[in-house]
């Protein structure tokens, strides 16, 4: 499978990333040698193997359903780029 | 006296204790090369006015522990309350924690001096340090006749380079393919990743969470043994953190290896392999058999399908993992001229992440996808679980695994400008990570020319010390002794 530069933009339109038209030759092909390397993986016979989940044996533990912090929003928004009465503040989403 | 950063982590520990010298001397003496040594650009940010306050405690007696007044460099993807952590990434320049990670907190628990932070791949994603947004790290080694600057390795190419330069008695690195592994044998150092589920990941900044583990990286096994007992432990706000017992490696160490097997895979010995590098590996081989251990051959025939597995694995990850720089809650953020939060979103992210991040985000966005999901990634998993399977019958014949480390010795910058070129220097490390596997790098000796190489010793899960043994076996039999 190879991808082109339609598809090299949804790629990047999913990731959110902005690729400007020069960028988009050039990605395609780097993206292409890439899956063009990995794709050599379907050469193995993978019937009846079951996908890796983790690679420690054992299940997942439980834990108490409690509050263990809170009180903290001022060291939460602490590190934001825009942050105002308490909240995280962004560029208008809803016009 | 020799220089006291010339000491070994242990000899420090004993130092200290005997009062020869104090805390804030020692100290004083590795910032002081840390400030000499600044074109190697090994940190980020350097903290010594905090590393002074924290050795003066311990002179003062009102800090102590196991690393009481041991100076570590810490690399720059453990978050570290107060000090800017950034991954080596323009997207988190400015991010100040207000908490400090699992790993880091169990070190500064056991009195551990912070000298600063440690320049890196961005996000740990590569294997020379070219990626790092606050430049490339230079390793303090050159080739014997030449002045080309060479790569110290990654992702952990800052640990590297300040250990090996004397910067630091010990550093923190993470190692998600090699990343503590393949720098430690580029500059002569040793370096271990425990198995999966010992350190805990919180706090660590995620690059693909069902790989990356941190470890301790020095000059000696002896003083990883020590870092690795600090660093490990069960942390419950990591839900993979394994709620076992550590314990004491240093105490545990024996380097013996009699009555022990050592398995030799057949499929690490790669058509055209390095004649050097097979020479150290042959010679590998002879020092252990010649210390009592049993030489016995196994087979990991998947082991050509790491890494392809891995760069869909690892790129997946980090694809869901690096969503999380979205330019609201920390770091960097652009917003385009009228432009709304989706325009935000896309605009901070083409700015903040490099090139080989965005690569990585784009192969795992697209092998994730509707239609491609099970072709790509689903196959991966399958495959990985053959080859941690390989692992388990080849442990089955023998205790620990002999490898190198790396195919190469350390290259000049730019010499890999294909990104593939670049991911097949992980070919030896690769496999363990992904079988998430004990293995460490021990320095074994120099190429022609004139730069170390390193030999891997691979263990079963939990046996970080059968591989700390073999390691210390292959530490007395090489007796390297070169640095930069």
């Amino acid at each position: 499978m190879s991808v082109d530069s339609e598809t090299v933009r949804k790629i990047a339109r999913l990731a959110r990333i902005a690729v400007t038209d020069d960028e988009v030759p050039g990605l395609t092909e780097q993206l292409n040698g890439i899956l063009g390397w990995i794709e050599q993986l379907g050469e193995v016979d993978t019937s009846g193997v079951e996908p890796m989940a983790s690679v420690m044996p054992g299940a997942l533990r439980w834990r108490a359903d409690a509050v263990t912090d809170g009180g903290i929003a001022e060291q939460v928004l602490a590190n934001a780029p825009d942050a105002t009465s308490g909240f995280f503040a962004v560029p208008k989403v809803i016009e | 006296m020799t220089s006291l950063t010339d000491l070994s982590l242990t000899e420090m520990k004993a130092g200290l204790a005997a009062r020869m010298f104090s805390a804030v001397e020692l100290v004083q003496a590795h910032l002081d090369a840390m400030a000499a040594n600044r074109h190697l650009n090994a940190f980020i940010v350097e903290t010594p006015e905090l590393a002074l306050a924290q050795a003066r405690a311990v002179d003062d007696g009102s800090r102590t522990g196991p690393l009481a007044g041991i100076p570590l460099g810490i690399k720059d993807l453990f978050a570290t309350q107060g000090v800017q952590t950034t991954a080596a990434s323009a997207i988190l320049k400015g991010f100040v924690p207000r908490y400090e990670s699992g790993v880091t907190a169990n070190l500064l628990r056991d009195g551990a001096v912070f000298l600063g932070k440690l320049n890196m791949d961005e996000f740990a994603m590569g294997s020379s340090n070219e990626t790092s947004a606050f430049g490339r790290v230079i390793s303090p080694w050159k080739a014997r006749g030449s002045d080309a600057e060479l790569v110290p390795g990654g992702s952990s190419g800052g640990s590297a380079a300040a250990v090996a330069a004397r910067l630091c008695a010990g550093a923190t690195g993470t190692d998600t393919g090699g990343s503590i592994r393949q720098p430690a044998a580029f500059v002569g150092i040793a370096g271990i990743k425990p198995t999966y589920g010992r350190a805990s990941r919180w706090g660590t900044i995620a690059f693909a969470s069902s790989l990356d583990q941190a470890g301790p990286m020095a000059r000696s096994v002896a003083d990883c043994a020590h870092l690795l007992t600090s660093m490990c432990g069960f942390d419950p706000r990591d839900s993979t953190s394994l709620d076992l017992p550590v314990p004491d490696f240093a105490a545990g160490l024996t380097g013996s290896m009699k009555g022990k097997r050592v398995g030799i895979p057949a499929e690490y010995r790669l058509d055209g392999m390095d004649a050097e590098i097979a020479a150290l590996w042959d010679a590998g081989i002879a020092w252990l058999r010649s210390e009592g251990a049993e030489i016995v051959s196994v087979a990991l025939p998947h082991t050509r399908f790491a890494l392809p597995t891995y760069y869909i694995v690892a790129p997946a990850e980090a694809s869901s993992n690096l969503a999380r720089y979205d330019g609201v809650r920390y770091g960097q953020r652009i917003t385009p001229p009228g432009g709304n939060v989706h325009d935000m979103y896309a605009a901070t992210r083409a700015a903040g992440f490099g090139k080989e991040v965005k690569r990585r985000i784009m192969i795992g966005t697209y092998v994730l996808s509707a239609g491609y999901y099970d072709a790509y990634y689903t196959q991966a998993q399958r495959v990985r679980t053959l080859i941690a399977r390989d692992f388990e019958l080849a442990f089955q014949k023998c205790d620990v695994l002999l490898t190198p480390t790396a195919p190469s010795p350390a290259f000049a910058f730019g010499a890999k400008t294909d990104p593939i070129a670049m991911y097949l220097n992980d070919v030896f490390t690769v496999p363990a990570s992904l079988a998430g596997l004990p293995a460490m790098s021990v320095p074994a000796g120099l190429s022609a020319s004139g730069l170390p190489l390193g030999l891997q010793i691979i263990g079963r899960p939990l046996d970080e010390g059968g591989v700390l043994d073999a390691g210390l076996a292959i530490e007395r039999a090489a007796g390297f002794t070169a640095r930069p």
